[in-house]
């Protein structure tokens, strides 16, 4: 922390975190509340959920710089399919582990830099390129498996979803790692100086020497990579990779980021807040089945979390300018 | 100005016919009058909502849940028909009702409280096709009367019902973006809206109507769509968002807002439809068809901003 932030107060961590800090305190209290059906609070539950928490979070983690330099990417749920499939073929071919972990993130990182490219470079609106892609990766890896599934990996791969390190699940760790590594990035580095600056107002950071293209393009590439990332966090707990696998999964992702606090129009948010904001939606999905709610109203209720927390934003935003 | 858009309207044509030139040269099937007229048919849900999507993004907007719109208001009058015992001819009109209403609700959240039309009916996508899945448990509803199901499946002088009603509704759409007031107030809106507020458009008044609008429509399509396939289920709908805003772009709507028009989305439609009709003739998968129709709305955008960068130097 350098000496031109705001003096510390004793409310300095609240101004600074209190939108994160609110969530934080409401996924406490849905802990709690969903905790009186017995069961919930069990510690294999609880880790079960931390688990299946962790792709989602990990891919909050890109969205959130996307979302932060003001863009959107509605083909995620597209290539964590794309990339989910490379890391079966992959791992099926007799790679060694290091291919099998950075082929995946090499793919998404292609991915992304084509949608970079046709972002930054094209200057194609992010909505229409995400668009179009969404149904070009989906074709592509529907038509490449020929729908089917993925099944028979090798032991090896299982063990990247399936493992634990001190105790501690590796997609967990993963996650957290992931999570610690974005924050230091947007908060400690230039690069993500230039990320909040780009979102805030493009012009005024093109005018002050911030090159917004390279800032951008950079941003979907790093996005790609950890959806790869998260694709295989995600595909190494089955023992099957459906071509299906992935779909609304840019739902959950751009919903965690949204709930979590990051601003819309980019500009501010942090990811600590989209961590714990995909922890909530995983948290309410694992309830709902323990309230015996029918799993048909899930979407519902994640749609109705998303409006809530944008609400409360435009009121708050709108109170405050008063 | 105007003179663009026609410029624009024409190259989609020769790219039309370029495109059914190749087809029928893929597949003699293709350009028989039976397949023609099948093609249109099978376009022309997803082009009613089209229409109302045009002038969505022509406001600069977006609306995300028309799919899911489709789901919850063909569930409604299924619900309403078969649980309620109440006769179609009330069910219809209440199914177009709800679609107005939801497409109200969205446009409430964009207008009163001024959240980005895009996180809205991303939000909505999810809540509307979750009580449309809730509510009905995930059933399907069959055995309509043959008069219901005339409306996707009758012809009238040779031609599909549907087909007649998106003609006119075409027509309607074009009147009233082109010749009226409320038209050019649409226009402004997307152009500048804080210029267009100015000026004394009444910009939330007119964009919860395009909304309603889009609620409408969906809706509408819904009740022709379950006509059409002879069943009510709550995924209806699923992915015709895609498809819908496909067309519109692909039909010179500019996204950013301010020009485009409903003859680019109907044309862009029709090569659409056409594309995957000759590919499916040429037996080519869907899945190739879905990447196809994907790389055309890129490469079309793409084209379109080079042009323009083009034209500028």
């Amino acid at each position: 922390m350098t000496s031109e932030r705001i003096p510390p107060t004793r409310f300095a961590l609240w101004r600074q975190y209190g939108r994160e800090m609110s969530v934080g305190v409401f996924l406490v209290l849905l802990v709690g509340y969903f905790g009186t059906t017995p069961g919930f609070l069990r510690a294999d539950n609880l880790r079960d959920i931390l688990i299946n928490a962790a792709p989602l979070v990990i891919a909050a983690c890109g969205m959130t710089m996307v979302i932060i330099a003001g863009m959107i990417d509605i083909s995620a749920g597209s290539a964590l399919a794309v990339c989910a499939v490379v890391a079966g073929v992959t791992s099926k071919s007799g790679a060694s582990l290091p291919t099998v972990i950075l082929l995946p993130m090499l793919t998404g990182a292609v991915i992304g830099a084509v949608n970079g490219w046709l972002v930054a470079g094209v200057r194609i609106p992010a909505i229409i390129v995400t668009l179009g892609m969404m149904s070009v990766l989906r074709g592509g890896v529907i038509w490449w498996t020929r729908g089917e599934w993925i099944g028979n990996l090798p032991p090896s791969f299982s063990a990247i979803g399936r493992g634990e390190v001190a105790g501690i699940p590796t997609p967990v760790l993963v996650a957290v790692g992931i999570v610690v590594a974005t924050a230091l990035l947007l908060a400690r580095t230039p690069l993500g100086r230039h990320i909040y600056a780009v979102g805030g107002n493009p012009l005024a950071a093109a005018r002050m020497g911030i090159p917004v293209r390279r800032v951008l393009w950079l941003v979907f590439v790093m996005h790609g990579a950890l959806l790869g990332l998260s694709a295989l966090v995600y595909a190494s707990r089955f023992s099957v990779i459906q071509s299906n696998a992935g779909a609304g999964f840019e739902l959950l992702a751009i919903s965690a980021v949204v709930v979590g606090g990051v601003n819309i129009f980019g500009g501010q948010g942090t990811v600590w807040g989209s961590a714990i904001g995909g922890l909530l939606l995983q948290v309410i999905s694992t309830g709902l089945i323990f309230r015996r709610v029918s799993e048909y109203w899930a979407p519902s209720v994640q749609g109705a979390l998303v409006l809530l927390a944008v609400v409360a934003d435009a009121l708050r935003t709108r109170r405050a300018r008063r | 100005m105007k003179r663009i858009i026609a410029r624009r309207e024409a190259v989609l044509v020769v790219l039309l016919l370029a495109e059914m030139a190749a087809m029928q040269s893929l597949s003699p099937l293709f350009l028989t009058p039976d397949n023609l007229i099948e093609v249109v048919r099978q376009s022309a849900e997803i082009g009613l909502i089209a229409l109302a999507m045009t002038l969505v993004i022509i406001t600069a907007g977006i609306d995300l849940s028309v799919g899911s719109i489709v789901g919850l208001s063909v569930m409604t009058m299924g619900m309403l028909w078969e649980d309620a015992r109440l006769p179609l001819a009330l069910a219809v009109p209440f199914a177009l009702v709800a679609g107005a209403l939801l497409g109200g609700f969205n446009g409430t959240l964009i207008t009163a409280v001024g959240i980005p039309p895009l996180i809205v009916t991303l939000a909505t996508m999810a809540g509307f096709r979750g009580i449309a899945l809730g509510m009905s448990q995930a059933r399907s509803i069959r055995n309509f009367p043959e008069g219901f199901l005339w409306l996707g499946q009758g012809y009238v002088a040779g031609i599909p019902v549907q087909v007649w009603i998106l003609a006119v509704t075409a027509v309607l759409f074009h009147l009233a973006l082109t010749r009226t007031a409320w038209g050019r107030s649409v226009f402004s809106i997307g152009a500048n809206e804080a210029a267009a507020r100015l000026s004394g458009v009444p910009v939330n008044r007119v964009k919860m109507q395009v909304y309603m609008l889009s609620g409408f429509m969906s809706a509408l399509a819904a009740v022709i769509y379950a006509a059409h396939v002879s069943v009510a289920k709550p995924d209806a709908g699923l992915g015709f968002e895609l498809t819908a805003i496909t067309a519109v772009v692909l039909g010179g709507t500019a996204v950013s807002g301010g020009e485009g028009g409903v003859l680019g989305t109907l044309i862009a439609l029709l090569m659409v439809g056409f594309l995957r009709s000759g590919l499916t003739l040429a037996r080519v998968p869907s899945e190739a068809q879905d990447m196809m129709v994907g790389l055309l709305l890129i490469i079309v955008v793409a084209i379109d901003r080079w042009s323009r960068r083009a034209g500028r130097e």
